[in-house]
């Protein structure tokens, strides 16, 4: 994008006054390296948010935001109750994707002696990539349970650690859960998905803790250097997608009658006090547990092959953040403390130091954001900042971003020769496919690096360690 | 953008264009029914590049309020039937009637070994959704699927 397009406020914050139908001006943070390195579409997108009714504040766009549907990936904007929209379209397809990273106390020469029998082992043990399965195939009433409770429901079924639960958001479990309002075939579409991975970014990565930027909040997070995390990224699997490809549909059509002019279908939204809008956040939330359980049931899963391996090792949650969400939550907006529905598609709920929702561990510190990079570069683990509140409803980035198209990365790489190229490099990748190891090149990210270190200057979350690939699994 | 080889220079085919986080979906041809009918071959194509063998049929009934969202709803009607099946699909056939489709998909289930399949599709989004009828009379539809 053209950085003449903004008002530059500061070197990493940009504005656009309200134009047109715009209620509310539109902010990216981010250096001029990287606006000028996004594409068109997010500002036409910002701006576009920046029109829906009940729009508190400002649109918002993260540091790795880019072209996504309706919202801009990297767009957080927050809602009025009583005046405002909740959208599917600013949910996404893959409700409550995120992140969680496990600490495991086992230094990295532990791990690399048996390196690729512990790949082989936990490729075994992780469904990964189309048309995999896990033991898991859930009945009509398991169904609700699950859409009910969460990962304190996988918990409850012993596919977990009840430690976690206070380390999740929500603690484990999304109140206001509807499973009546989701569709027959979205729990057709998830009836056997518990437990797996999935396909495109989605990955397992064993990692080693390589750089810390602030050795207290490190140390307070269980983050050492030389030592071992395991990461998990995924979301709500098919019953995730359905119920946005479902609801999509629906308010595209409710939105003309509920007189919203959309400068875009795909902000397919519905007044949040309407039925649409009630029922959607019912289904949204059960969408957004089957999210933590499915993660909380993965991470089980990797635990079982680290018990094989390593009997004595304590693989403990650091913690687990949804990056595809709609959430009530308070904040402070020209001195007043409020409730607003804060959506955030492809960013990071990024609260800072003194947060009540936060365990006791972490709430001196603040909440560990989950920011992951590509197979063959690194993963941040940030500390959401005092400032995250007054800038961004307490937002941060979520990942990197793709440089390149997927098959612009198909037709310059072949997943084989990256394979071996990361293997050269200590990093084992499997997967069911070398096409999804093209489509996930390293060279198709952009870089990591740039967009947590513009997180952190624009005063949205704290750099406090950095992690590098040993094994990833990807789908 | 990567397109359909034997597609070129001839009335109908599909090509995949780009797009920043996922990827746009586009199929042409001489009527609506085959512009539909070569997205859906092009979503295939984004999946897996291996042969499918055309071994079992399904069915699907879709209906919208327009042409545009009948679109999507007919490429989250294949998505659905990949998902839940275990199934990729090699050919298609499609009547309209209105706002009403009649879809057949014949395909094969998916074999991790044989398919190498790529990205999962997860839905159909209306970002530059677009289905028109060019004015030598062909036509061309086309979205941006999440994966």
């Amino acid at each position: 994008m053209d950085p003449t397009r903004f008002t530059k406020v500061d070197a990493y914050t940009w504005r656009v006054e309200p134009f047109g139908d715009m209620r509310v001006p539109a902010v990216i943070y981010a250096d001029e390296a990287l606006i000028e390195g996004m594409d068109d579409k997010v500002f036409v997108q910002a701006t576009n948010v920046a029109t829906l009714p009940g729009i508190v504040g400002a649109s918002y766009a993260m540091p790795d935001a880019h072209w996504g549907y309706g919202f801009p990936i990297g767009g957080v904007a927050a809602f009025d109750p009583e005046t405002g929209v909740i959208s599917a379209g600013g949910v996404g397809f893959d409700i409550s994707c995120g992140v969680r990273s496990m600490v495991t106390g086992l230094n990295v020469a532990d791990v690399e002696a048996v390196k690729p029998a512990l790949a082989e082992a936990l490729f075994a043990a992780i469904p990964a990539g189309i048309g995999s399965r896990s033991e898991i195939t859930l009945s009509d009433d398991e169904m609700d349970a699950m859409l009910a409770g969460g990962a304190a429901w996988a918990v409850a079924q012993g596919w977990g650690d009840a430690r976690d639960l206070e380390r999740i958001e929500e603690d484990g479990c999304m109140a206001g859960a509807k499973p009546d309002a989701v569709s027959d075939k979205a729990k057709k579409r998830q009836r056997r998905e518990m437990g797996t991975l999935g396909s495109g970014n989605h990955y397992l990565e064993v990692q080693i803790v390589d750089t810390i930027y602030d050795e207290t909040v490190a140390a307070a997070y269980g983050l050492v250097p030389g030592e071992v995390v395991i990461t998990i990224h995924c979301g709500s699997r098919g019953l995730g997608h359905q119920i946005g490809t479902e609801f999509l549909k629906e308010m595209v059509v409710t939105a003309k009658d509920a007189g919203i002019d959309l400068p875009d279908r795909e902000l397919a939204c519905a007044p949040i006090r309407s039925e649409v809008g009630q029922r959607y956040l019912g289904a949204m939330r059960a969408g957004t547990n089957c999210a933590l359980a499915n993660r909380e049931i993965l991470g089980h899963f990797a635990r079982r092959v680290v018990a094989d391996f390593f009997p004595a090792a304590d693989v403990s949650l650091l913690f687990d953040v949804s990056h595809n969400t709609c959430k009530v939550e308070e904040h402070i907006v020209d001195g007043e403390r409020r409730t607003l529905y804060v959506h955030r598609k492809g960013a990071t709920r990024a609260f800072g130091p003194g947060a009540p929702s936060l365990p006791d561990a972490l709430r001196p510190v603040g909440q560990p954001v989950l920011i992951g990079g590509s197979m063959g570069t690194g993963s941040y683990v940030l500390a959401g900042a005092e400032t995250s509140e007054e800038k961004s409803f307490a937002s941060a980035c979520h990942g990197a971003g793709r440089a390149m198209s997927r098959h612009a990365a198909l037709k310059q790489w072949s997943g084989r020769q990256i394979q071996d190229d990361l293997r050269e490099r200590g990093i084992l990748i499997k997967s069911p496919s070398t096409r999804g190891i093209a489509e996930e090149a390293p060279g198709a990210y952009k870089d990591v690096d740039a967009v947590v270190e513009t997180a952190e200057k624009a005063g949205l979350a704290r750099r406090v360690a950095r992690m590098r690939p040993l094994i990833c699994i990807k789908g | 953008m990567t397109a359909n080889p034997a597609s070129a220079g001839t009335a109908e085919g599909w090509d995949l264009f780009p797009h920043d986080a996922d990827l746009g979906v586009r199929g042409h041809g001489p009527t609506l029914e085959a512009a539909f009918v070569q997205a859906a071959l092009g979503l295939t194509a984004a999946i897996t590049d291996k042969p499918i063998e055309p071994a079992g049929e399904v069915t699907v009934i879709c209906t919208a309020p327009d042409r545009e969202l009948l679109f999507a709803e007919w490429l989250n009607a294949v998505i659905y039937e990949m998902a839940t099946r275990d199934m990729l699909f090699a050919r298609y056939a499609v009547t309209i009637e209105g706002n009403s489709l009649k879809g057949r998909l014949w395909g094969e289930p998916v074999d991790q070994a044989r398919h190498q399949p790529g990205c999962e599709p997860k839905g159909a989004t209306y970002t530059e959704l677009h289905v028109a009828e060019a004015p030598d009379g062909s036509w061309s539809a086309q979205c941006v699927v999440d994966v």
